[in-house]
C-alpha cells in the first residue's frame, strides 16, 4: 500500500513535470527540425540548424543581445546605488520625516511601473530619454522592493560592528562602505539575479520607449521578428526564440540553486 | 553633553536627507509625479487641434462606465483573475508538496516546474503558439490522433481567453511553487512524527496540518499572484491581441491600447487611476493582514 502511493506521488509528480517542460522541449525540437518535419512531428526526420541560420540573419540579434546586457548591468548599477543610500538612511540614521517617507516609498511597491506608462512615457520624452536605453532603464532604478530589502538587510548588522568602525575613525560613509556593503553581499546577489532576469524578460516598457534598433532588447525585437506581417514560420520562430532565451536559461540550468535561493530571499519580507 | 547630543543628531539628519536624496528624486520623477499627473489629466478633455484641452471633471470616467468595451474588459480581467490565482496557488501547493517529498527524479522535477519563471513572457507565448495554431499545432495534432477536428484556439470568442490564462498558469504556478518550498522546510519534522505515531492518515495531516501552517505563504503568494493579474499581459501581444472581437483583452493591454493606438491620453489617465485604486485596496488588505500577524505572534 504504501508501496503504491509512493508510486502514484513518483508518477503524478513526473507527470506534471513533462507536461510543464514539455512547450519548451516542443520548441527545440521545431528549431531543429525543418517546417514540414516539425509540424507533422516526424520522429525520425534530419536534425538541421537551418533555422537557426535564417532566424540570425533575419534581425540585429546581436545587437539586441548587446542592448539587453547594457540595459541590465545600467538598471543593476543604478539599483545597487540608489537603494544602498536610500536603505541606508531607513535603517541606522534617525531623522525627523523619516516615517512619513518611508511610508510613501511602501505605496510605491503597489503603484506599478507598469501602471503609470503614460505619463512615464511623458515624462521620458520631456527628458529627451526618448528611444534611450538609460530611459528604458531610469523609472526602475529607485526601485522600493529594493530599498525595502536593503534597509531589511543592513538592519541585520550588528551595531558594535558599527560602533567598532567608528571608533577607528571612519566615516559614515566608510563605515557604509567598509562594514555595512561586506556584510550584505549574500543580499547584492539575491537582489542582482532577481534584477537581472526580471529586466532581461521585461517587455511593455521597452516596447513603448524604443524606437530602433539600436536600443530594442531582445523581447521587443524578438516580439517584432515574430510578428504575423513577417510571415517567418513556426519552426524559425521557434529558432529565434531558442535563442533569446539561450543565455538565461543555461545560467538558470547551472546555477539553479543559487537562482532559487535568491527568489526566495527576495521574496520573503 | 546635550549639545553634543544636539549636534550628532543634527549631522544625522543631514546625511539622512543627503543619502535619501537621489533616491527620493527618482521616486518623485517617476511614480510620484506621474501619480498624481495621472489623476489630473484624467480630469481634462482630449486637446485636438481645434479644440485646447479643457477641465471636464468626471466626464472620461463617465465615458468609461459607459462603454461597453470598458464593462467586457474588466469583466475578462476579473475573469482571468479570478481563475489563474486559485488555479496557480493550487498547482504550486501539489508541485511543492511533490518537489518537497521522497520522489524518484526529483532534481528533473523540481527544474521542470521553475524553468518557465526564467523565461520572457514573450518567448513563453512564442513557444505557445506553436501549441495552439490550428491545423499545424501539437494540441490539434494530438486532437486529430483521436480523430477530433481542428480548434482555432486563439480565433474564437469561447477559448481565446482560456488560451492566455493557461499561458499565464504555466508561467507562474513554479515562482509560487518556491515560496511553498520554503515555508514546507520550516515545518518541524516532530509533527510528522507525531502525527505517524497517532496513525494519522496522510490527508488528514496534510489538511489539518501542513495547510494551517502554510497559511501565510498563501496570502503573500494570492497577493502577489493578483498583481500579476494586472501586470501579466505581455503575451497577448503575440497570441491574441486582445481578440478576437475583444474577448481576451485585458485592462492594462486596454490602456496601452488607449494610450498609444488610439493617442486617447485622458481616458487611459481614467483608467490608470481605476487599476491604483484596486491595487490601492489589495495594498490596505495586505497591510491590515500583516499587521496582525506580527501582533500575534
Amino acid at each position: 500500500m504504501k508501496n503504491l502511493t509512493k508510486f502514484m506521488d513518483s508518477f503524478g509528480a513526473i507527470l506534471l513535470a513533462i507536461i510543464w517542460i514539455a512547450p519548451l522541449l516542443f520548441a527545440f525540437w521545431a528549431a531543429t527540425h525543418s517546417t514540414s518535419d516539425a509540424v507533422n512531428l516526424n520522429l525520425f526526420s534530419p536534425w538541421t540548424l537551418e533555422n537557426f541560420r535564417v532566424a540570425w540573419n533575419g534581425a540585429p540579434w546581436l545587437k539586441y543581445f548587446m542592448n539587453t546586457f547594457i540595459l541590465v548591468t545600467v538598471i543593476l548599477a543604478g539599483q545597487f546605488f540608489f537603494t544602498t543610500l536610500a536603505g541606508f538612511a531607513f535603517a541606522q540614521l534617525q531623522f525627523p520625516g523619516k516615517d512619513f517617507v518611508f511610508i510613501l516609498v511602501l505605496m510605491q511597491l503597489f503603484i506599478l511601473p507598469e501602471v503609470l506608462i503614460v505619463e512615464n512615457y511623458a515624462m521620458v520624452s520631456r527628458l529627451g530619454l526618448f528611444d534611450t536605453i538609460l530611459g528604458v532603464g531610469m523609472p526602475y532604478m529607485a526601485s522600493a522592493f529594493g530599498i525595502f530589502l536593503m534597509r531589511q538587510s543592513f538592519k541585520g548588522v550588528p551595531i558594535e560592528l558599527h560602533e567598532a568602525a567608528r571608533i577607528e575613525g571612519c566615516g559614515l560613509l566608510g563605515i557604509l562602505w567598509r562594514v555595512y556593503v561586506p556584510l550584505a553581499k549574500p543580499t547584492y546577489l539575491a537582489y542582482a539575479l532577481v534584477s537581472v532576469s526580471t529586466h532581461w524578460n521585461n517587455f511593455l516598457w521597452p516596447l513603448i520607449v524604443t524606437n530602433s534598433p539600436e536600443t530594442r532588447p531582445l523581447t521587443v525585437g524578438l516580439s517584432i521578428f515574430g510578428a504575423p506581417e513577417n510571415g517567418v514560420d513556426i519552426s524559425i520562430i521557434s529558432a529565434a526564440t531558442m535563442m533569446s532565451v539561450a543565455p538565461l536559461l543555461i545560467a538558470f540550468l547551472i546555477f539553479q540553486r543559487q537562482f532559487v535561493q535568491a527568489f526566495l530571499r527576495a521574496g520573503i519580507k | 553633553m546635550s549639545a553634543h547630543a544636539n549636534l550628532e543628531r543634527r549631522r544625522q539628519a543631514i546625511y539622512g536627507w543627503l543619502l535619501l536624496s537621489p533616491a527620493a528624486v527618482l521616486l518623485t520623477v517617476f511614480a510620484f509625479y506621474p501619480s498624481i499627473a495621472t489623476m489630473w489629466s484624467s480630469l481634462f478633455s482630449r486637446g485636438t487641434r481645434r479644440k485646447p484641452t479643457e477641465f471636464v471633471g468626471t466626464e472620461n470616467y463617465t465615458d468609461l462606465f459607459a462603454d461597453p468595451t470598458f464593462w467586457l474588459v474588466a469583466k475578462n480581467n476579473l475573469f482571468y483573475a479570478g481563475v489563474t490565482i486559485p488555479v496557480s496557488i493550487f498547482i504550486a501547493l501539489s508541485m511543492a508538496l511533490w518537489a518537497n517529498s521522497k520522489i524518484s527524479a526529483r532534481g528533473f522535477v523540481r527544474t521542470a516546474y521553475f524553468t518557465p519563471t526564467v523565461l520572457p513572457m514573450i518567448a513563453a507565448a512564442n513557444l505557445w503558439l506553436f501549441f495552439y495554431t490550428p491545423g499545424l499545432g501539437v494540441l490539434d495534432q494530438i486532437g486529430s490522433l483521436f480523430g477530433l477536428p481542428s480548434v482555432n484556439w486563439l480565433g474564437q470568442p469561447e477559448t481565446a481567453l482560456w488560451a492566455i490564462i493557461i499561458v499565464t498558469i504555466w508561467k507562474e504556478a513554479g515562482f509560487f511553487m518556491i515560496f511553498y518550498l520554503a515555508a514546507l522546510q520550516t515545518i518541524p519534522a516532530d509533527l510528522k512524527e507525531a502525527a505517524d505515531i497517532e496513525g494519522t492518515s496522510r490527508w488528514t495531516y496534510t489538511r489539518r496540518i501542513v495547510l494551517p501552517l502554510l497559511m501565510p505563504t498563501t496570502l503573500f503568494i494570492a497577493v502577489n499572484a493578483m498583481i500579476n493579474s494586472v501586470k501579466l499581459i505581455d503575451h497577448l501581444f503575440i497570441l491574441t491581441k486582445g481578440g478576437p472581437s475583444d474577448a481576451s483583452k485585458l485592462i492594462l493591454y486596454y490602456i496601452w491600447e488607449m494610450a498609444f493606438a488610439f493617442f486617447d491620453a485622458p481616458h487611459a489617465a481614467a483608467m490608470t487611476i481605476l487599476v491604483i485604486a484596486v491595487l490601492g485596496i489589495v495594498a490596505a488588505v495586505q497591510f491590515l493582514y500583516l499587521d496582525r500577524r506580527t501582533h500575534y505572534q
